[in-house]
Order: structure tokens, then sequence, then C-alpha cells
């Protein structure tokens, strides 16, 4: 990872529009080849504001989810500058970054990963149990979602005796019960059928509409038209 | 041995670690009855690694639900570690699921952003009450399940940095974290490519040297042979129930077909 001096990455916040919550500049990741480096992300230079719906969109294999991984702070692999609400992402260790995930990123991912031997209720409460948050205001905070997403009859139940729309709006409330500034979607709806997947992608609008900043990865021009802007990567590269 | 259903139904063995009697499963939806389980009489003793098969809709994934206490009985007894748990209230089922129950589900279910410590740690954090670990022993039986599975070395990675076959390595370390008194898997191996899944297998295989009790749902015959017992469901009764001599040998007999 480049090292820079905090000079350097103060003016560089300076020169970006004050207002961006996500500012990349020349990430780049690689993997050593016997050959030489293979890369999976090339010279990517993004600035996401706070409130935007932004899409992702390329063929398998052209960086989206490690762009994602990235942007989650989940992969710190890689050279060039992050900046996450005025944070260089690119020079926090590895505790400082799964602190400021934490407190703004919600993930929203493709098989739910939802706990089948936890309730509805106790998958909620799995992001605030990392977060210190104590045990009353969890209850609060877990009867809450389960009131804004009308899921109170369904808080006992497993993620099995759920059918798979209903598992991704338990996804989705996990990832906003710790009121993230960004949620972060890899093809949240592509293990549905497009009834659920158009309730799902009404769901982010609505979140959207209200003020959370949404990245998503998908391969479906119907869940592209829900964002406000569409970015395509194609061999590492994003597309003019 | 092959036994077909016993005629007469033996009492319910105090000594089994499992001991299902007249298990019965009924869902109602819109008005209309689906009998998941007709009849299951099933003993399970400590220290057996146990296949369970059949073809979809035999009743195998409701009779998974049912030994890991994630669903009730409509009508039987079910008997865990001497302990009568079909009359549960659902919290009480937890209680003891929690306790004596590790699940590997084909999905894995590792959350993606949590590292491979923190997901092998989180079924321990709901011990509530008289189960609750404190942080010192926690962080104990978190590494030395990760230990036991080869996966100590990443510690601090997320499942997306992982292969296939080593996400499913920590799910099994996270099973195990609980020192459960029975681990159960629902086809454990349906992600993986055939390389993997047999890793799989031999982790599963493994740990029941060990001393582990493995109850696994699987449609895959090359899997069932890893287990030293084969029960074949069919319609919601085991209509099978094969004790295999040596390891990996060929099963004794062929499916019934009723």
């Amino acid at each position: 990872m480049l090292s820079r001096p905090s000079q350097d990455a103060h003016a560089r916040s300076t020169t970006s529009s004050p207002t961006t919550l996500v500012s990349l500049r020349n990430v780049e990741k690689s993997h050593r080849t016997s050959g030489g480096a293979t890369y999976v992300l090339r010279r990517i230079t993004l600035d996401v504001a706070p409130g935007e719906f932004v899409t992702v969109m390329g063929p398998s294999g052209a960086g989206k989810s490690t762009l994602l991984s990235i942007l989650g702070m989940l992969d710190a692999d890689f050279t060039g500058e992050y900046v996450f609400r005025d944070r260089p992402v690119h020079a926090l260790n590895q505790e400082q970054r799964r602190a400021l995930a934490r407190e703004h990123i919600g993930f929203v991912f493709q098989q739910y990963h939802l706990l089948d031997e936890l309730t509805v209720a106790e998958n909620l409460s799995v992001p605030l149990d990392y977060r210190g948050v104590g045990k009353s205001e969890r209850a609060a905070r877990v009867a809450d979602v389960l009131d804004r997403f009308n899921m109170v009859g369904k808080k006992d139940l497993y993620p099995r005796q759920l059918s798979g729309g209903q598992q991704q709006l338990v996804g989705i409330a996990r990832a906003v019960i710790g009121e993230p500034s960004l949620i972060l979607a890899d093809e949240p709806t592509g293990n549905l059928h497009s009834a659920q997947a158009r309730e799902i992608m009404e769901l982010f609008a609505r979140l959207n509409a209200a003020g959370t900043t949404i990245v998503q990865v998908t391969h479906s021009d119907e869940n592209a038209r829900y964002g406000n802007r569409t970015i395509n990567l194609k061999d590492g590269w994003m597309e003019p | 041995m092959t036994t077909s259903a016993p005629s007469i139904i033996a009492p319910s063995d105090a000594d089994s670690l499992i001991s299902m009697r007249g298990i019965k499963k009924v869902f109602i939806t819109d008005e209309v009855e689906t009998h998941a389980l007709t009849e299951v009489h099933l003993d399970v003793q400590q220290g057996e690694f146990v296949a369970i098969s059949g073809p979809s809709g035999c009743g195998k994934t409701t009779l998974l639900s049912i030994l890991g206490l994630l669903d009730a009985t409509t009508d039987g007894e079910y008997r865990l570690a001497g302990e009568a748990v079909s009359d549960l209230s659902p919290a009480e089922r937890a209680r003891v699921r929690n306790r004596q129950i590790g699940f590997i589900f084909q999905a894995f279910n590792l959350i993606g952003d949590l590292t491979v410590y923190e997901n092998v740690e989180l079924p321990l954090t709901y011990r509530t009450g008289d189960a609750a670990l404190d942080p010192a022993e926690r962080k104990r039986r978190v590494i030395d399940a990760l230990e036991r599975v080869g996966m100590s070395h990443r510690t601090n990675h997320y499942p997306a940095q992982l292969s296939g076959g080593q996400q499913q390595r920590v799910a099994v370390a996270r099973a195990v974290a609980g020192e459960p008194a029975i681990l159960l898997a629902d086809e454990p191996t349906g992600n993986l490519d055939s390389q993997n899944g047999e890793a799989v297998m031999q982790l599963l295989q493994e740990l029941h040297k060990g001393g582990a009790t493995i109850c696994m749902v699987t449609h895959d015959p090359r899997y069932a042979e890893y287990a030293d017992r084969s029960v074949h469901l069919f319609d919601g009764r085991v209509v099978e129930d094969t004790t295999h001599e040596g390891k990996r040998s060929a099963r004794a007999g062929s499916p019934v077909t009723v």
C-alpha cells in the first residue's frame, strides 16, 4: 500500500468536493503471478456523493465484487487512495478500518448470510453485538426495525421458515439496523424471482430516498434503473 | 445389517443420545395437510456418524430441523441426551439447541462482513444464563475449533478472501466451537466441487474419530459412504437402516423401493 504524507491526504480532501462520501483515486489491485502481475482493478477514480444510488455493472471477472470489497473495507490489499468521510482508508490499520466500516457501512449479500439457527430477531441483532451496543438499546432497535419492515409477526421464525424474498428483507434490515451512511449490496436479488426482486429494489429506493447512500453490484438492467448512475467495469477498468 | 421398519417398536432407549419414537410432522398450508414425516423411529448412539438420505420430498430436511430443535413435532416423542424435548416451548428449545447442537449448512452461512474469528465466535455469544461463557473461555474455544479444522492462520480474514473449501472449514469450526453433543450437517458438500467435497467429508470423519456424533443429510450416495450408518427415508418413514462394516465400503443392500 502506498504511504502518503498526511499533508498530501489533507490537500486531496480539500480538492475534491466537501460533500463526497467516498473518494477513490487511482485505486489498483493485482495478484502476483508467475508471469508478472494480473490486474483485477486498474486506475479506478470514483467519487460518490451522499444520497447517491450508484450501480456497478460489468461481465463476470470485471472486478465488481473486488471493488465492493474495497469500498466496504474488507479488502485493504490495494494501491492508490481511498478516502471515506475525510478519513484516509488506505492509511488506516485493520482495527481502525473495521471500526470505521462498522460505524458507517451496511452490507447486503446475494446469499443473505443469515444464520439458520438464529431467529429473525437474533439475526437482526448481530451487527449491534459487534458494535458493543447495550442490551436494552439492542432490543429497542431490533423492535424498531421489525416494525419498519413489517416483520413483527416473523421475529421468532428461523430463516428456513421464510421465502427467499423474506430472507433478503431480513438481510437488508440487518444492514440498516446500525443506521449506516452507506449500503453496499452485492447482487442482492440474484437468488430471487422477479416479483420478489422488485419488492427488494423498491425497498432500496425508499431507503435511498430517506438519505442512505447505496452502491449496488448487479447484472440486471432493471435493477440498475433504480440507481441514479451506472458505472461499467470491464477487465478491471472503468469504462468512460 | 439391514432391517426394515420393525413390526414392534422398541420402547424409547434411555441410553441413546437421540431417541425418536413415532415422530410425525404435518404442515398445513391453505387448508392442505402435508405429512412430511409420517412415523419416524430413530436411535442414535453417542459417537455414531449417521447419513440420512432419500429422494427430494422424503422428509429428510424436516427430520434434520426437528433433530436440531429448529422445528417442533406434530406428534411423537423425542429425547435428546436423556431430556424429553418434544414438548418444550420455543425458548426452551433454543436453550437446549444452543448448548447441544452444532449446525453445518450447505450455504456455509458465514457472514461476509465478520472475520473468520468473529464468525466462529458468534453462536457462543448467544449463550445466556448458566450456559454463558466468559470471554477467556470463548476465546479458547474459538481458537481451538479453528485449529481443529486447520484454519487458525486465517483468523483475521473475511469469508470472501477464502476458497469455498476453506469457508466450509470455518463453518465446521463454528459448529464445533460450542462443543455440542451432536453435529447436524445439511448437505455440507452441496456447494462444493468434488475435491473440496471430499475434503469436508474427511474433516467430518476426523471429527467423528475424535468422538463427535454426527448426523448428515445428503442426497449423494458417495458421501453417505463416509458415515458408518445409513438411514434411508421415503415418504416420511425410515425404510432402510444400514450399518456399514467398513468405512467407505460400498453400501450394503440396494435402496428399498416401496
